[in-house]
């Protein structure tokens, strides 16, 4: 197991920013770390790294504790902080120099470990200016490449796309992606196609809690069937609107139906089933009984973010 | 500790310093006034003695010595030393690489006393030229040189507590000059003598001028350099607990 986070609370003076929460990540996982803003997901991070201590609960990093030895659990982890906070006035290969003395990378392996990381980074370019003349994206990447100077097995970044243009967003995430490939990779964000694009696992957070755990799939799965049904009837004379409204309730499973417009030649409908189960299949045959017409029928799929806005926004209602 | 972490450390703190225009400006600012003042003593009073450059008592205050240049210079240098690296957040990149917040702090504060050594070492001129009109007692030319190390490394530790102190480098300067400005006055025979006499020793106590001037005579006391070493070592250890407050 390369994190394992139990039972995890932290308060801010009177304020509770997480909330007894657990997790494990296996090694080599890519796990996307969801939440609307505030949600605690830098508080999580910032407890991992071992800048901030948690007022309750563990943290193992490759089954080194955090409490026991802070040093131990740093030296295993390349993190980039929220705000990419570099130093502006020195050049791209110093400080990368730096961040390998500080990381205790051998003295013999530094020079190799600075071109490995300026290869990786797509830093040639720029490696002699100072970084506080580089661009946003640049930035992104040198931050990137001192939190991997030291070829750490855990990489943890926040938010590590925010404030790029739209080229800069794709590039940095294939490079995230490529990274993921042989590290354990943690990555906070609030933006959904970001999780969708590179994560295995996603887990969300809400008010400092875990709403939900799982892969990509395993949520969909999870939180199928809570949404609609797209239906379009052909009109038929034989059929008033009540007729073929009771009708349809009647099917089995059918929780919610809604006529949502009343065309000249067609009835429009969105279905609701009952939490995990397809009607599709009840429906059609119900339509064919009864010799009417189907032009349309679709389930829609719940994306991430109809996801997203279910857990995050029911519990901000209790 | 790892003293290659605090090496790293200081060698980028001591690059940075070096390269910052303030430094050099308030150097250059540093070396006129104690030319001016060494050649004013010289020709002025005929009062040859590396003392009265380092030295301040009343007469001499027109011709601001080095302790006194020491509060202007010295929190010019630590201003930055945390104020910065909180204001832009690079302190948590740091503290999140495996080195301690004690190599960290060593690390600050041997650069920041290096480059106020460094902004001293001129007055060697000074030394030279004594030698050159007269025998100057060397013991007390190294004494005093050991005194403006020990105060320097006083005055770098208030700065530095006070720099981890606020992300503000303006505050931290203004609030660092202050606090050496006072502790400046405590040793002003001026004020001391409108004390009352039983107040007179401890004031004089408390101020680190005092301490100071003792080894400027020639005199490297014990209780001079308690003073002046449990006085670094406190406002060290101090800053170490303001860097914690993070976690609290």
């Amino acid at each position: 197991m390369s994190i394992r986070v139990e039972n995890l609370t932290k308060y801010y003076g009177e304020q509770l920013a997480l909330d007894n929460i657990s997790f494990e990540i296996k090694k080599g996982e890519i796990v996307g770390f969801l939440g609307p803003n505030g949600a605690g997901k830098t508080t999580t991070l910032k407890l991992i790294t071992t800048f901030l201590t948690p007022t309750k609960g563990k943290i193992y990093v490759d089954g080194v504790d955090a409490e026991q030895d802070s040093l131990g659990v740093r030296k295993k982890i390349g993190y980039l902080p929220e705000l990419n906070p570099l130093y502006g006035d020195m050049n791209v290969i110093d400080y990368l120099e730096y961040s390998a003395y500080l990381q205790s990378v051998p003295k013999d392996k530094i020079s190799d470990s600075i071109k490995r990381m300026v290869k990786v980074c797509g830093l040639e370019e720029v490696r002699h200016k100072d970084i506080g003349e580089l661009s946003k994206g640049y930035k992104q990447r040198v931050g990137l490449a001192q939190a991997m100077i030291h070829n750490p097995d855990v990489l943890l970044l926040d938010e590590p796309t925010s404030g790029l243009d739209p080229n800069q967003i794709l590039e940095i995430r294939k490079l995230i992606k490529d990274l993921g490939k042989e590290k354990t990779l943690m990555l906070s964000t609030h933006i959904l196609q970001e999780v969708e694009a590179t994560c295995d696992r996603i887990i969300i957070i809400n008010k400092g809690r875990i709403v939900a755990d799982g892969s990509t799939d395993d949520l969909q799965k999870k939180f199928r069937g809570q949404l609609g049904i797209h239906l379009i009837v052909k009109k038929d004379p034989r059929f008033g609107k009540e007729k073929i409204i009771s009708l349809l309730e009647s099917v089995k499973n059918v929780e919610k139906l809604k006529l949502i417009r009343d065309e000249d030649s067609a009835w429009v409908f969105d279905i609701t089933a009952n939490k995990g189960i397809d009607v599709r299949e009840e429906i059609f045959r119900t339509i064919v009984a009864n010799n009417l017409i189907l032009l349309e029928l679709h389930q829609e799929e719940t994306s991430l973010e109809d996801i997203f806005r279910q857990l995050t926004l029911k519990s901000g209602k209790n | 500790m790892n003293w290659s972490n605090v090496l790293t450390i200081f060698k980028r703190e001591f690059k940075y310093n070096i390269y910052s225009s303030v430094a050099y400006i308030i150097n250059i600012v540093f070396l006129i006034i104690t030319a001016w003042s060494f050649t004013n003593l010289l020709f002025l009073f005929n009062i040859v003695s590396i003392r009265s450059i380092f030295e301040t008592s009343i007469p001499q205050l027109i011709y601001p010595p080095i302790p006194l240049l020491l509060t202007i210079f010295i929190p010019a240098i630590t201003m930055r030393t945390f104020s910065e690296e909180m204001r832009s957040g690079s302190i948590e990149l740091l503290l999140t690489k495996p080195v301690t917040d004690t190599e960290i702090i060593i690390g600050k504060f041997l650069s920041a006393l290096a480059v106020t050594m460094l902004a001293i070492a001129p007055t060697i001129f000074y030394v030279i030229g004594l030698f050159f009109l007269g025998t100057p007692d060397l013991g007390i030319i190294i004494a005093t040189y050991i005194g403006v190390l020990l105060l320097s490394g006083l005055y770098v530790g208030i700065g530095l507590l006070i720099s981890s102190l606020t992300e503000h480098q303006v505050i931290s300067f203004i609030v660092t000059f202050l606090i050496l400005f006072f502790l400046f006055l405590f040793n002003l025979e001026w004020l001391l003598s409108k004390m009352p006499s039983a107040l007179v020793n401890i004031f004089e106590y408390i101020g680190p001028n005092y301490h100071f001037s003792n080894m400027a005579r020639g005199v490297i006391d014990t209780k001079n350099l308690i003073y002046l070493l449990s006085g670094i070592t406190i406002t060290l250890m101090l800053t170490r607990v303001s860097l914690e407050r993070r976690k609290w």
